[in-house]
């Protein structure tokens, strides 16, 4: 799926019939806070960035805990499209069609323990090559976390490509995570630690303003952020709003994730 | 010869006020021409008009500052400031309301705006600041009198609430409000009595900042002394 040389997306459309935002919409503006929190500024400050070699450490309470080379994890798993909606916390949005592979095929790898609850993702550290990292608006390196029946969930993906091509810096290459009915900032790049915890972990986020940013982050109209609104939001390439979905759309695949919890204390 | 020197300054320096406040204007509809913005151009156009609104409300309240330090000229383009701080904080809402929720106020009720803090202190800041345009002419001066002053004195709070809408908004990044709101203290706390009489005194004891030709101006050394 990595092969062609020009961005190359197997449909026009998710399967609402949304047009897929274009290749350069999506590479140009970014929350990468590792950079810089202008959104426009990501691209030109991440093409020095080195996302080769690299490689991720999978670990903790699994059976078989083993550090992958990320060319490696492109040829062990079967590389395929997912056309997703991506909905930012800030109320904007987008339709891109990520390639990648279920993050379920390399936790069945590593075998997790009985104990094992929660997955937690860790981000590079990397001040010298990323300048966002110098200051100290978040804690660093960015941490993220799932619970263990999200992280198994089919829709859960490792994406490595986007557009056919292989990501680029400003979209977290080499190696990012999609959980399309959470809101973006879940979705943690440039990984290279996955570990399995008995333990809710603590994301960046939580630690940065825990009345404002939950562990679970669904994406939910219903459910406002503690400032502003979550219930419509501005597709990008749109004039105008449209309403949210309930968790972004996907409420069929995932609401029974969550069956019985009060979504609004789990924010 | 003086009064000329004098006139001409004044005029140039409300020119140059008057260009200088268009600028933010000129540069956005560039953007918009050559395609600068980014693709959530609505965000975009919303953060910069909002952001020099407040920064012609801060440059507003920085007149009486650089007056009480001796720059007196500095009065003339106060009004000019203000009004447009006011078409900024206009085009600012007009975006908002028209561009971002295309005047749907099935949208605007869905996203409780009318109950959240950020839009609350927004709105109340530019509704405060309509009387304030309205009567910033020469026959409403008149006929308000004293009370003319009184009035214009809301622009403290205008201030206070715009800077304090755009901290509600930020989302981790402080910088940029939390500077507006430092500069804004400062503002304020010059005028405060006390301060104030320190900072009058202060400029007596030096010569003033453009006040006077060269010819009239005490020697340097001389004006060190503390003149009393």
């Amino acid at each position: 799926a990595l092969a062609h040389a020009e961005p190359f997306a197997s449909q026009q459309t998710d399967e609402l019939g949304d047009p897929l935002n274009a290749y350069d919409e999506i590479t140009h503006y970014n929350n990468y806070y590792e950079f810089t929190t202008d959104k426009q500024g990501v691209a030109r400050l991440a093409e020095k960035f080195h996302s080769r070699p690299w490689t991720v450490k999978v670990g903790g309470l699994v059976n078989n805990p083993k550090t992958y080379d990320v060319d490696d994890l492109l040829r062990k798993f079967p590389q395929e499209e997912r056309i997703y909606r991506l909905r930012c916390v800030e109320a904007w949005s987008m339709v891109i069609p990520w390639v990648g592979f279920p993050l379920a095929e390399l936790l069945k790898e590593v075998e997790p323990k009985s104990e094992a609850r929660f997955v937690r993702f860790r981000s590079i550290f990397r001040p010298d090559e990323m300048p966002g990292q110098q200051a100290r608006w978040l804690e660093w390196p960015y941490t993220e976390g799932l619970r263990l029946d999200e992280a198994m969930h089919p829709l859960t993906i490792l994406a490595t490509g986007m557009y056919g091509k292989l990501l680029v810096n400003a979209n977290g290459a080499p190696l990012r995570l999609v959980v399309p009915w959470k809101y973006g900032f879940k979705s943690i790049k440039a990984i290279v630690e996955i570990d399995l915890v008995e333990k809710m972990p603590v994301s960046t986020w939580m630690a940065a303003a825990p009345n404002e940013y939950g562990f679970y982050a669904n994406v939910n109209p219903n459910v406002d952020h503690s400032r502003w609104s979550q219930a419509t939001e501005r597709r990008v390439g749109e004039l105008g709003r449209r309403e949210t979905l309930m968790f972004n759309g996907y409420e069929e695949e995932v609401a029974h994730l969550y069956d019985g919890m009060d979504l609004r204390a789990n924010f | 010869m003086e009064t000329l020197r004098r006139t001409l300054l004044r005029h140039w320096l409300w020119l140059a006020v008057n260009l200088g406040a268009l600028w933010p204007l000129a540069q956005l509809l560039w953007d918009v021409w050559a395609g600068r913005l980014s693709v959530n151009p609505i965000a975009d156009l919303t953060t910069r008009t909002g952001q020099a609104a407040i920064i012609l409300l801060l440059l507003t309240l920085a007149v009486t500052p650089l007056q009480i330090l001796g720059w007196r000229q500095v009065t003339v383009v106060r009004k000019s400031l203000g009004l447009w701080a006011f078409f900024y904080a206009s085009v600012h809402l007009l975006i908002f309301v028209g561009l971002d929720y295309g005047f749907n106020l099935d949208f605007i009720l869905r996203d409780g705006l009318p109950q959240k803090p950020y839009i609350v202190a927004g709105l109340a800041a530019f509704l405060i600041l309509v009387p304030l345009a309205l009567t910033s002419t020469r026959g409403w001066m008149k006929r308000l009198g004293r009370r003319w002053k009184q009035l214009h004195r809301w622009i403290y709070l205008a201030a206070g609430l715009a800077v304090v809408h755009y901290l509600w908004v930020a989302k981790i990044d402080l910088g940029r409000p939390a500077l507006y709101a430092v500069l804004l203290l400062l503002l304020l706390a010059v005028r405060v009595p006390g301060i104030r009489r320190v900072l009058a005194n202060r400029r007596r004891r030096r010569p003033a900042l453009h006040a006077g030709s060269s010819a009239t101006r005490p020697h340097p050394r001389d004006a060190r002394k503390p003149v009393r």
